[in-house]
């Protein structure tokens, strides 16, 4: 039981970590759509860089930056040339995919320095606990939070009473890409310790789902992203017990779930009007 | 990425024409595989085995590979393209390329189509195989040793004859050792998904499987039984250096002398379509060394291998029962290739069904 419950806490982390960034992101009003393709250049750079430097922290660092240099993309072209969020962000993930793709191409089938356990536990487990509890913290009790949500809420108030919309969103996106720079080197550092094209395997689109399932709210991320882990893991779980449930429909449960839930949670348009920074998506010119 | 990898293929064996040739023109022989080269798994091996044969017969042939092809329509376009590209010869390497490999060879009669796994024939497509199911008997007797709760985990693919075999031939090996001896599987419907095989096996860990087989593509169940301190085997090469301490053995493919065999006929004008079926004896299955066992399941090990491959041993013989308790092959019987290639049931010991 509680080898099965440490299963999920882990099948549950890369959904926490990326989540936890994005929702950052999102609640400055910045909709992100190329989560998967930061994910997946964290976990090439992570592997690439601990398979030739034999040093995990590097490792890390390496995987946070890749992250972070995709989404500063992202924030060029969005923030300051004002293209259009969901084109750009789904062209990164684009871009992301073909060209971890490429970079990868030599560490496919190679093995690399894995990340210790303590305890048989990975320390990015309770790692990401302790960062979703400090933004979840920073967002409700700080006053920089407060400026953050303020600009996802009225980018124009905000921008008339002094503070730099365009700066601060800026770093809440690289910290965006950070996220799931990290979130990518626990998969193929941690969770799989390889590198295989597209490894993420959609969990990066998992983790845009759980921001709004959680609609915005660090707590209901945390339980999302349990919810998520435990589908993704029973759908492997229940057929090794032998549940006659065909083994192809329960490959698709997780994505299956991520689509009931959008849809339930889009039945109640109130509480997304109430949690949703109500300039999520919208570019801010500051001359207007 | 698979087509620019082609298209330089292409270009480099174009730019190789174009030198003055010896004698005639080469002949020129694709592949196509389903996972990249790199996994060190099946497409692996078979880039290994059209190395071999590149390096055997020299100029006299030039190869070219596609690799992370898919078994959909895909794989149609790019055989396409490799018959108007001149190949005369084409291995198509994965079972899902069956009815694509066909109807392709319908199409381009003059190319000789090779098809790995498959049973579907015509007068210019072979096919060929390798009696994996035998290695799987070895893995069993070492797991009937060595499994203290005497419950195996099988993390498979999809539920082709193939795999169904791999599944039975093992629980057959486990309980000639421990007749009560049990094996949960998981099915992830993919070759080659580093994380889902991880996390298969995870699963079976969970629910006690205390050793780890596999019938997917990469190390990573492997790895993941190394992360709990269980042992495992590998698959279709050996993965010693991804678990030095955890891997018992692994069933190795040896499609080289297969391959060499076939070219040379080719080249001769010999070539027939036939079908191959190649275990132990054949050299085209070997095991990679028996590992991290004591002194006497080692010496179980040997000594399966050796009944197998001296044809003592023919692994599917009677009595078989399956999993509702009926017999499948009364005592005696030997199971032949036919109902081995048609095998959908499952035996006695095994928990889960196929679906």
């Amino acid at each position: 039981m509680i080898a099965l419950l440490l299963s999920v806490l882990a099948a549950a982390t890369p959904l926490l970590l990326a989540a936890t960034g994005e929702l950052v992101v999102e609640r400055v009003a910045v909709l992100n759509l190329g989560v998967e393709g930061m994910m997946l250049m964290g976990a090439i750079a992570g592997f690439a860089v601990a398979h030739e430097t034999g040093s995990l922290p590097l490792a890390l660092a390496a995987a946070i930056g890749a992250g972070m240099a995709l989404s500063l993309v992202f924030a060029v072209l969005t923030l300051t040339l004002q293209a259009n969020q969901t084109a750009t962000g789904l062209a990164l993930t684009i871009f992301g995919r073909g060209f971890s793709a490429l970079v990868g191409a030599g560490y496919v089938g190679i093995s690399a320095p894995t990340l210790p356990k303590l305890l048989g536990i990975d320390p990015m487990v309770p790692l990401a606990l302790v960062i979703l509890a400090v933004v979840a913290w920073f967002l409700a009790r700080t006053h920089a939070g407060l400026i953050l949500r303020a600009i996802g809420d009225q980018h124009d108030a905000a921008h008339v009473l002094g503070y730099k919309v365009i700066r601060i969103r800026y770093l809440a996106v690289l910290f965006g890409g950070a996220m799931a720079g990290l979130a990518g080197a626990y998969m193929s550092l941690a969770y799989t310790p390889l590198w295989a094209q597209d490894m993420i395997a959609g969990r990066g689109w998992v983790a845009l789902a759980l921001v709004t399932f959680a609609a915005w709210r660090p707590f209901w991320l945390l339980v999302g992203a349990w919810l998520f882990g435990l589908i993704m893991y029973l759908s492997l779980y229940v057929q090794a017990i032998g549940v006659p449930i065909p083994s192809a429909l329960l490959s698709a449960l997780p994505y299956l779930g991520t689509v009931i839930v959008l849809v339930l949670i889009s039945r109640d348009g109130r509480r997304i009007r109430l949690h949703r920074p109500a300039m999520l998506g919208r570019p801010f010119h500051p001359a207007g | 990425m698979q087509r620019r990898t082609f298209s330089k293929l292409l270009g480099a064996s174009a730019a190789l024409s174009a030198l003055p040739a010896a004698g005639a023109d080469p002949l020129k022989v694709g592949f196509i595989y389903v996972g990249p080269v790199g996994d060190f798994g099946w497409s692996y091996e078979h880039d290994q085995a059209r190395k071999a044969a590149q390096a055997k017969f020299g100029a006299a042939i030039q190869t070219s590979f596609v690799e992370s092809v898919a078994e959909g329509p895909d794989c149609e376009k790019v055989m396409a393209d490799m018959a108007n590209a001149g190949h005369k010869m084409i291995f198509t390497t994965s079972f899902g390329y069956m009815n694509y490999t066909q109807k392709l060879a319908k199409r381009f009669p003059t190319v000789m189509f090779e098809h790995a796994t498959g049973y579907k024939r015509e007068a210019n497509l072979a096919t060929y195989n390798i009696r994996f199911y035998q290695g799987r008997y070895i893995q069993g007797v070492i797991a009937g040793h060595l499994s203290k709760a005497g419950l195996a985990g099988y993390v498979g693919s999809v539920p082709v004859p193939e795999v169904v075999q791999g599944l039975n031939a093992f629980m057959l090996g486990m309980r000639s050792v421990n007749p009560k001896a049990r094996l949960k599987f998981i099915l992830i419907n993919n070759w080659y998904d580093p994380p889902k095989e991880g996390d298969a096996a995870k699963a079976l860990m969970d629910q006690g499987c205390d050793i780890i087989t596999q019938h997917t593509d990469s190390p990573a169940p492997l790895q993941a039984a190394a992360g709990r301190g269980i042992k495992a085997f590998g698959q279709a090469t050996d993965m010693t250096r991804f678990a030095p301490t955890t891997q018992l053995t692994a069933s190795v493919d040896n499609w080289g002398p297969y391959y060499i065999k076939r070219i040379d006929e080719m080249l001769k004008g010999t070539w027939k379509s036939t079908d191959t079926w190649g275990g132990l004896d054949s050299g085209m299955l070997t095991m990679a060394p028996f590992a991290n066992m004591p002194a006497d399941v080692l010496a179980a090990a040997e000594k399966a291998k050796a009944d197998i491959t001296s044809g003592k041993n023919k692994v599917f013989t009677g009595p078989i029962l399956d999993q509702t308790g009926a017999t499948k092959l009364a005592a005696g019987a030997t199971m032949d290739d036919g109902a081995l290639n048609a095998m959908q049931w499952l035996a006695q010991g095994i928990e889960g069904k196929l679906t």
